[in-house]
């Protein structure tokens, strides 16, 4: 017994003096925090956001002659963890900047830590108006919901020609909470009826079962459901809906676009349709094309729109810090928010007064298995 | 309410409350022999899933030899944790058990994530089980149908192995009192490992219904599922395999009529499983069937 600590003992010393052993070089390197969920629920949002920006690392490994290095934390889709390894970045690892997250409830959690840190983060695909407001320290290159709700609810009036919608909204989400929100106001509006939103049910993030929820949806009869939330648990909504009978079409928003969506919803999420920020059949710049063909290099298949969202965030920030000529955190804010122009893989990026991406938005159906692109959307000026 | 519409939610209360109750069998099988809340049976029930998963999605074998094969593995799997977590235990205090199975199920999710990555894979289930029958206007998923008899099935033949044979015998003489089987000639780890595996293969069978109406599986998939078959082990009486099968259609049929009649609550569906749980606990701190000695943990 009295051998085994004290190899044990051994062996902990030996870890310790390696975990310090590698942070010794740290003023050639600069690094950048990459915060995304890794493992649970939206881990595979997460992870298609780690390849874009691990990409982008690759194509452009150095800035200012310094090496870049990706510090990449798991918030493990989880509030509570999102903010401790938010502060774990700003504090222990003392990144230059942040990259993330996927999931606007997520990067909320890490709202306060990396403003009172003072640590520009530029979130990639979180596309609630909250995550930004209020904050000078978080920008993000994509558009934002009170935009997508708009698009969404004008092909469901104009397209599908409905009337009379249902709304599915996971409720502990502030995204699809958000989203909810800005389509119901822009549908009511479209129709000019108080109550075309014929049913609103709510569910748990991790809920599995949604058979109660959607049979209350079944009884209202609705013309179209529009069900923004988690990939994972919106294709099990969609297929049970389809078990239950629903014909109607579903529509959703980004997050939806995930190999995962398509993988547990099979031929149930046929004819979805939701929102999204970018079509490899349709390259918007130099940059685009670059990426694309990279990525399919890299992993064999296609990007998703926010792989290419995290290449984005990522040369943003590269240029940014060019600009500032240093890595000071506070020079590096002002840069970011100066971005006027800049082309990313994922359409022209201009930030405005709250630090979002005005930009276009493409509609896509699932058509055989696979996304297709189905529209492009300009917002209104 | 419509009764249609009515009986279509009591269809999807049974289908989930028979899942419940067919997990929550095993949970309590192995609290009422040994004392002991595995409270690494949620994970169990969550690698039996991966196993279907490699074995169909990946290796191609037909699923009517495939759910066989995870039964055994996932037996296996138990028999291995209880080896390695429980036996080198069995005179430490309870609560170090207790422990010990919070450790194995923070081990066994943890293993999965790193072996098999922490995005969720979709469950092959065998369109066999999954088509919907129509009765009226009530759709009813074949699956529905096949739950609740895999669950009096399992019911049945644990009661009459516990009560009826030699091993049953020696599993209730084990539960009585470790050291006094063990001189009267019981060979006290073959029993417990035996429990183990049969509280696993239940696992693995709760596992594979879950897949099949659920088709989705995570490492951490069998977190909630763990709680509440706990819940619903703990509602019927924990020990007590009857109770285990009351509990969880309780359970099962609460839940979805309160999303039903009361969807402003909605979010509160997790929180009701435990609130019933006080209120049960309250009235009858032993559950509804349970026994009326009271029994540290």
């Amino acid at each position: 017994m009295r051998r085994r600590n004290v190899v044990f003992l051994l062996l902990v010393l030996l870890l310790a003096a390696a975990a310090t052993g590698c942070s010794k070089k740290e003023s050639d390197v600069i690094k950048i925090g990459v915060f995304e969920p890794i493992t649970g629920a939206n881990a595979a949002g997460g992870q298609l956001e780690v390849e874009g920006i691990k990409l982008a690392n690759k194509l452009y490994p150095e800035v200012l002659g310094k090496k870049v290095e990706l510090v990449i934390a798991d918030n493990k889709s989880d509030k509570v963890e999102a903010a401790t390894a938010a502060a774990r970045l700003v504090e222990k690892d003392k990144v230059t900047a942040i990259i993330g997250s996927w999931g606007s409830s997520l990067s909320m959690a890490a709202g306060d830590i990396v403003r009172q840190g003072k640590v520009p983060t530029v979130g990639a695909s979180c596309t609630n108006p909250l995550v930004t407001a209020g904050n000078d320290y978080y920008f993000r290159v994509c558009f934002i919901d009170p935009f997508q709700g708009t698009v969404m609810a004008n092909y469901a009036y104009s397209k599908l020609g409905a009337e009379k919608a249902a709304v599915i909204q996971e409720v502990n989400n502030d995204y699809a909470v958000g989203l909810a929100k800005f389509f119901m106001d822009s549908f009511k509006q479209l129709t000019g009826d108080e109550n075309c939103i014929v049913a609103l049910a709510n569910y748990n993030t991790g809920d599995q079962d949604f058979s109660a929820q959607l049979t209350n949806v079944k009884a209202q009869n609705p013309d179209v459901i529009f069900a923004p939330g988690n990939f994972t648990e919106s294709a099990l909504i969609i297929s049970q809906a389809r078990k239950l009978g629903i014909t109607c079409p579903i529509i959703g928003g980004d997050t939806w676009e995930t190999q995962e969506f398509l993988d547990i919803g099979q031929e149930a999420v046929e004819g979805a349709v939701f929102s999204t920020f970018f079509a490899t059949e349709k390259p918007i710049t130099e940059e685009s094309a670059k990426f694309i063909t990279a990525y399919r290099d890299e992993y064999n298949k296609e990007p998703a729109a926010v792989a290419a969202l995290g290449y984005d965030a990522y040369i943003l920030i590269l240029d940014a810090i060019k600009r500032a000529g240093a890595t000071d955190r506070v020079k590096l804010r002002d840069e970011i928010a100066k971005t006027e122009n800049f082309p990313g893989a994922a359409g022209i990026i201009t930030l405005d007064a709250n630090g979002d991406a005005v930009k276009n938005a493409v509609i896509k159906v699932v058509k055989g298995g696979k996304f297709t692109y189905l529209d492009t959307i300009a917002p209104q000026q | 309410m419509s009764i249609d519409l009515f009986l279509q939610h009591l269809s999807n209360g049974i289908s989930l409350g028979s899942l419940y109750a067919l997990i929550a069998i095993g949970y309590t099988m192995v609290y009422g022999i040994l004392r002991l809340i595995n409270f690494a049976h949620g994970d169990i029930f969550m690698m039996a899933t991966y196993f279907a998963f490699f074995g169909i999605a990946t290796f191609r074998i037909p699923w009517f030899i495939t759910f066989p094969l995870v039964l055994v593995l996932t037996a296996a799997l138990g028999m291995g944790v209880e080896a390695v977590a429980y036996r080198p235990l069995r005179d430490a205090p309870k609560i170090s058990l207790l422990i010990s199975a919070i450790g194995a199920s923070f081990f066994l999710e943890n293993l999965t994530i790193v072996l098999f990555g922490g995005v969720p894979r979709p469950f092959p289930a065998p369109k066999l089980f999954t088509d919907v029958v129509q009765v009226g206007t009530v759709a009813i998923q074949k699956l529905t149908f096949y739950i609740p008899i895999v669950t009096v099935l399992a019911l049945l033949g644990l009661v009459y192995l516990i009560n009826k044979t030699k091993t049953g015998m020696a599993m209730r003489a084990v539960s009585m009192d470790h050291e006094t089987a063990q001189v009267m000639g019981i060979n006290i780890n073959r029993t417990i490992s035996f429990t183990f595996g049969l509280g696993s293969l239940l696992a693995a069978v709760g596992g594979i219904m879950w897949g099949m109406k659920f088709p989705q599986i995570q490492p951490l998939m069998g977190v909630v599922p763990g709680l509440k078959c706990f819940i619903a082990a703990v509602i019927g009486g924990i020990g007590n395999i009857g109770g285990a099968v009351i509990g969880g259609f309780i359970l099962g049929i609460g839940e979805i009529m309160l999303v039903a009649f009361l969807p402003n609550l909605t979010g509160y569906r997790d929180a009701f499983a435990f609130v019933l749980l006080i209120l049960i606990l309250m009235s009858k701190p032993t559950g509804i069937l349970g026994e009326k000695t009271a029994e540290k943990v």
